[in-house]
């Protein structure tokens, strides 16, 4: 008798949990008292049911090793004239190696002392002798090249999470998945294309010299004096609208982005176009104004990942630490490019290798499909189990009914996603629901048959179906972890509702209706029992 | 109310090698639907690729689509209309994927923004799968059947024949042999089916005939789950996957129900026939099996029917799996019993009495 009403005070407690937890679900905007411990999470709609994108990205991070190599060899040369060791030619080669050309085995020695000395990070990896004299070739200690693969990932998703945050999107989950990947999850995002573009956009600005004495048919047919390259630019034309023009530049890199402080949309009165000004700290401050100060009178490229945005002429020396990116953009794409230049570059181009999008009109029709589905099996089943046990049946019912909210407010209560696979797999608990008490009440029969008071058919109808039951869902449990351990998004889903609704199932109809037919048989004496 | 009588008796043992024919049969089906295809038709989780499902205000033809694709250089492309005529949804699906940042969705979108008008063409669904990622989901879905087999033999094994020293030793003999199938240089396919014959030799040698009887039940479900797929040609998706394993779940869970009931009834009447007690049992657990099934197909067929396109495959998928789990937790599993009781012990007739019920 005591156990009874310990067991109807269990079965009260969780259902009253369950309501507290369902609460902020349910019900557009909580009471002001409602706060401290109270639950305020409610359940999260995975992307295939409230629409969004969902991104895979790839960092290359081989591409920052060499970019760090590109970088370095600048340095070395820098530091072997410095230090007057006189060498013939410094550049990256594949990968990245960096080739150092001597003229002898002295210049040879005076190079590996000053690679010692100042460049800890590099070994020299073999040097051979050539035409001109010696090849000595630099490569990164391994240690060195991890190190810079990891920066560089660390550093993208940082990036990417900046950006996003700027572009303002409403719950946006952004992690780093295995290795060298970028999961991102934008739910709700109404243009994927451009999110994509204000993500994947690498933002490597850089300022170049154009190198004046080259015409433009040269750079056309790629007849290029040492020492520069030719680059695509964009010249927008009032008649044509934009085409491409090829322009060549010097190699060196006098500023890159990587001084920005902020960066805005301005709108240029004179034509109404947008712009984006920007503003350096003061270190790309000092660093602009001798670049300006020096080259008075030449052109100097405003390069955006490897094409031309305008290349004006100096005027006069630029203090302050303030530039611009003129260039015929609209205003969306001047707003995105602010964006990225003020997020910062990104320390390595990133690939997409996958890409879900799921419209805000199909998100809808799947939860109204769910729920159709879901409520025409629920009532089948329902009435199903009264015509076929009758009073029973509708025991088993309530314990059916008292599994959805039960349900419901775990995927609340720990921030589990609601998917289309997910109501799936609560259509399928519910049949499932039903299998508890299907054997439980068939074994009630079976003994009601054997001549038993329906009070001991009750008993061991129970005690003899639990353990069948805990079996039975032990492999459906486990089937359902290895899924969740695999799965991705939807999956994922669909294996946390399912596990949910096992346990939830095996609660409800074990322990719950139990309740009621003790309750029935010892308080209220029945004498037959309808099964 | 009662769909099947209490006192009902029908001999199923002595239908077991009817059984036995006719699932090999449609096993002989499934591999040769499977091997006539090449292979299953993977969807673009697995294979890579992409998939666009566009809906058009106006009626309009695969044809049609298949002009404006083609322009794209993508006339290759699978067409294939979803949900009613009315709707004028389809689904167009390439082997093409993304390069760097460009997206074909994008593309296809915007040739049919310009084919049709923006204001007819709504975009509701873009999914692209490049071939890392598809590759990457291939290996993890063997894997998790892989890891869902072992598991759920290893329950069996111990929980069935309460023998766990014995599942321990299983345990170690499968990790070693699939270690050393792995060190061979063995694909994951073939290194599930390498790990299910170390199973099955396992229990045979280690005299588990539940767990032997069971684990057969469910790769013989999964299996022909996977061949209907081949058969209707349709797409094998994650959601497929997530039934599959569903199902290997599920199948064990009828199977186990009649097994606990097989254990019960050898404890309460040691002196009839192996046989006559394991019809006897099925035959007490039939309303029970039934009644599951029925109640978990009905809700499956309204998913099936109700729940949109993008659920329908794995509906179809719980469908034939729960159909055939039911058919072999009755048919299959528990006269394997027998089966592996005449195999195994032949120097012993007392147990081969042959069910006169």
């Amino acid at each position: 008798m005591k156990s009874l009403k310990w067991r109807a005070a269990l079965i009260g407690v969780v259902l009253l949990m369950g309501l507290v937890y369902l609460i902020p679900s349910l019900s557009p905007s909580l009471p002001p008292w409602w706060g401290g411990f109270l639950p305020k999470d409610r359940i999260h709609l995975g992307l295939d049911l409230q629409g969004g994108m969902h991104l895979v990205l790839e960092v290359e991070a081989d591409k920052a090793v060499e970019n760090s190599a590109d970088r370095l060899s600048e340095d070395i040369k820098a530091a072997l004239r410095e230090q007057k060791v006189p060498f013939i030619r410094v550049e990256k080669a594949q990968g990245w190696d960096i080739h150092v050309l001597v003229a002898g085995a002295e210049a040879q020695g005076e190079l590996n002392r000053v690679i010692e000395k100042n460049y800890p990070v590099l070994k020299a990896v073999r040097a051979e002798t050539v035409a001109e004299g010696i090849l000595v070739v630099l490569g990164f200690q391994d240690s060195e090249v991890q190190h810079i693969k990891k920066l560089a990932r660390a550093q993208a998703l940082e990036t990417i999470r900046n950006r996003i945050d700027q572009f303002g999107v409403t719950e946006p989950d952004i992690r780093p998945q295995g290795d060298d990947r970028i999961l991102v999850q934008l739910p709700g995002v109404k243009d994927p294309q451009r999110a994509v573009a204000l993500i994947g956009k690498t933002a490597l600005l850089e300022f170049k010299l154009v190198a004046e004495d080259v015409s433009a048919d040269m750079a056309k047919e790629g007849r290029l004096p040492p020492g520069t390259k030719s680059f695509p630019m964009k010249v927008g034309d009032p008649v044509r609208g934009q085409r491409i023009e090829q322009i060549a530049l010097r190699d060196r890199t006098l500023l890159t982005g990587e001084y920005i402080t902020n960066a805005e949309v301005r709108i240029d009165t004179q034509y109404n176009t947008p712009y984006v000004s920007l503003e350096f700290d003061s270190q790309g401050a000092r660093i602009f104004e001798r670049v300006t100060g020096d080259n008075v009178r030449k052109r100097l490229a405003i390069v955006l990942d490897g094409t031309v945005y305008s290349a004006p002429v100096i005027q006069e020396k630029i203090g302050g630490g303030k530039a611009s990116i003129t260039g015929s953009f609209t205003m969306e794409e001047a707003r995105d490019l602010a964006i990225v230049l003020r997020a910062g570059a990104l320390p390595a181009p990133v690939l997409i290798l996958e890409q879900r999008t799921v419209g805000p009109s199909l998100g809808r029709d799947s939860i109204r499909q769910g729920l159709i589905a879901s409520l025409l099996a629920g009532i089948t089943t329902i009435i199903f189990m009264v015509m076929y046990y009758r009073l029973s049946g509708v025991i088993a019912d309530l314990a059916l009914l008292l599994n959805i909210p039960l349900i419901m407010a775990c995927l609340a209560a720990f921030q589990a996603t609601l998917t289309l696979p997910g109501i799936a797999g609560i259509i399928l608990t519910v049949g499932m629901a039903v299998d508890a008490n299907v054997l439980i009440f068939e074994r009630i029969r079976e003994e009601l048959r054997l001549g038993k008071s329906p009070r001991a058919a009750v008993e061991t109808g129970y005690s003899r179906a639990t353990l069948t039951i805990l079996d039975s869902n032990v492999t459906t449990l486990i089937a359902a972890v290895v899924l969740f351990q695999f799965g991705t998004g939807p999956v994922r889903g669909f294996a946390v509702t399912l596990t949910i609704g096992i346990l939830a199932s095996m609660f409800t109809a074990v322990v719950a209706t139990r309740v009621v037919f003790d309750y029935l048989l010892i308080y209220r004496r029945v004498r037959t029992l309808s099964i | 109310m009662e769909l099947i009588r209490p006192d009902i008796n029908i001999n199923f043992v002595g239908m077991r090698f009817k059984a036995v024919i006719f699932s090999g049969l449609v096993i002989l089906a499934c591999v040769a639907a499977i091997v006539m295809r090449g292979g299953l038709n993977l969807g673009v989780d697995f294979a890579g690729g992409t998939l666009v499902q566009i809906q058009f205000k106006k009626q309009t033809t695969p044809n049609e689509i298949r002009n404006v694709l083609q322009e794209l250089g993508l006339g290759q492309s699978a067409i294939q209309q979803v949900g009613g005529a009315a709707d004028n949804e389809f689904m167009i699906r390439t082997d093409v994927t993304a390069t760097g940042l460009t997206d074909v969705s994008q593309k296809i979108e915007e040739a049919f923004d310009k084919a049709y008008g923006p204001e007819e063409v709504t975009v509701r669904r873009a999914e692209m799968v490049g071939p890392k990622v598809g590759h990457d989901l291939r290996q993890k879905a063997l894997f998790a059947i892989y890891y869902a087999l072992l598991f759920i033999a290893i329950y069996i094994s111990g929980r069935f024949e309460l023998k766990w020293g014995t599942s321990a030793i299983m345990v170690g003999v499968l990790i070693v042999g699939v270690y050393l199938l792995e060190a061979l240089g063995m694909k994951v396919v073939y290194l599930i089916f390498g790990a299910l014959l170390i199973t099955f030799g396992l229990c045979w040698a280690l005299k588990l005939p539940y767990a032997l009887a069971a684990t057969v039940a469910l790769v013989h479900d999964i299996f022909i789950t996977v061949g209907a797929f081949a058969i209707t040609d349709k797409e094998f998706t994650l959601e497929v996957l997530a039934a599959l394993l569903t199902i290997a779940g599920y199948s064990l869970n009828d199977t186990i129900v009649v097994f606990d009931r097989i254990r019960e009834n050898l404890r309460k009447e040691r002196k009839r026939p192996y046989a006559e007690i394991i019809n006897s049992s099925i035959n007490q657990t039939l309303g029970r099996t039934l009644l599951t099934g029925g109640t978990t197909l009905f809700s499956l067929i309204f998913l099936f029917v109700f729940g949109g396109p993008v659920i329908r495959d794995f509906a179809f998928a719980m469908i034939v799996g729960i159909v055939v789990g039911t058919y072999s937790s009755v048919c299959v599993a528990s006269p394997m019993l027998i089966l592996y009781e005449d195999w195994a012990k032949p120097k012993r007739p007392m147990k081969r009495a042959v069910s006169t019920s």
